[in-house]
């Protein structure tokens, strides 16, 4: 068989292409988790604060707090795992504050990504990158 | 079916109205995700508390959505207002249908 300098270009393309597709199905699960919170409107970047360490030594319990004054929920991803949704955290009439820390679970060095509903209406988005040492999903 | 689950929550006794408290809480809970798989490699069925809420006075502080990317023994830290002598009530959901829960009363003085 023969193969041209331009099929054989082609072939590496195609193959690049397709070694990305799980991370590309994933990242498509996220957008579509935000769409699905945000109804798709503009994410402003200001209001939403994510509290996280930069290195996780132990991926199976991460210390992880959230908080945006004056938002109504708060939507928690991780686009590394498995599974992308972490939690939403819906703030009643009698919360003190909307801040909320809880431990999560990470699979791997990846995104952790925090959207929240602010008081107006509007949503704003953060993320932060976390280092995971060892993964928590036991795969 | 999960079993030894209890749930742990510290709250202070007694605050002065509109106070902001900080509430703890932690329930013991496997949170099996779904994703491990045992010796004959099998996957483990999914089985976790997909949901907390936290009312006071019947008023709700907080709602949270759980999936299984929360760690197990699930723990939560969060803020309340206080208005009035009451009770916290702590509600956890289990996949299993399970509903697991706790109170403490906070007294206005």
């Amino acid at each position: 068989m023969d193969f041209t300098r331009r099929e054989t270009l082609a072939m590496g393309a195609g193959a690049a292409l397709l070694s990305f597709m799980p991370f590309r199905a994933n990242a498509a699960a996220v957008d579509d988790l935000i769409a699905e919170f945000t109804g798709g409107a503009e994410m402003g970047d200001a209001g939403v604060e994510l509290n996280a360490p930069e290195i996780a030594e132990n991926g199976n319990t991460v210390p992880i707090e959230v908080s945006a004054p004056g938002a109504s929920a708060i939507l928690l991803l991780a686009a590394g795992n498995p599974t992308p949704p972490v939690a939403k955290f819906a703030f009643g009439p009698l919360a003190g504050s909307q801040t909320a820390s809880t431990r999560i679970r990470l699979a791997g060095t990846q995104d952790v990504i925090a959207i929240a509903q602010l008081g107006d209406g509007t949503f704003a988005r953060t993320s932060k990158t976390i280092k995971v040492t060892i993964g928590g999903c036991g795969g | 079916m999960a079993t030894g689950v209890k749930p742990r929550v510290k709250v202070p006794g007694s605050a002065s109205a509109g106070e902001v408290i900080t509430i703890k809480t932690l329930i013991s809970h496997q949170m099996e995700s779904g994703q491990r798989k045992d010796g004959d490699g099998n996957k483990i069925p999914r089985s976790i508390i997909n949901r907390f809420t936290c009312d006071f006075n019947g008023e709700n502080v907080i709602d949270v959505t759980m999936e299984p990317a929360i760690s197990t023994n699930p723990y939560f830290e969060f803020q309340a207002t206080v208005p009035e002598t009451g009770e916290f009530k702590f509600t956890w959901y289990d996949d299993d249908g399970s509903v697991y829960e706790d109170s403490k009363s906070v007294t206005v003085g």
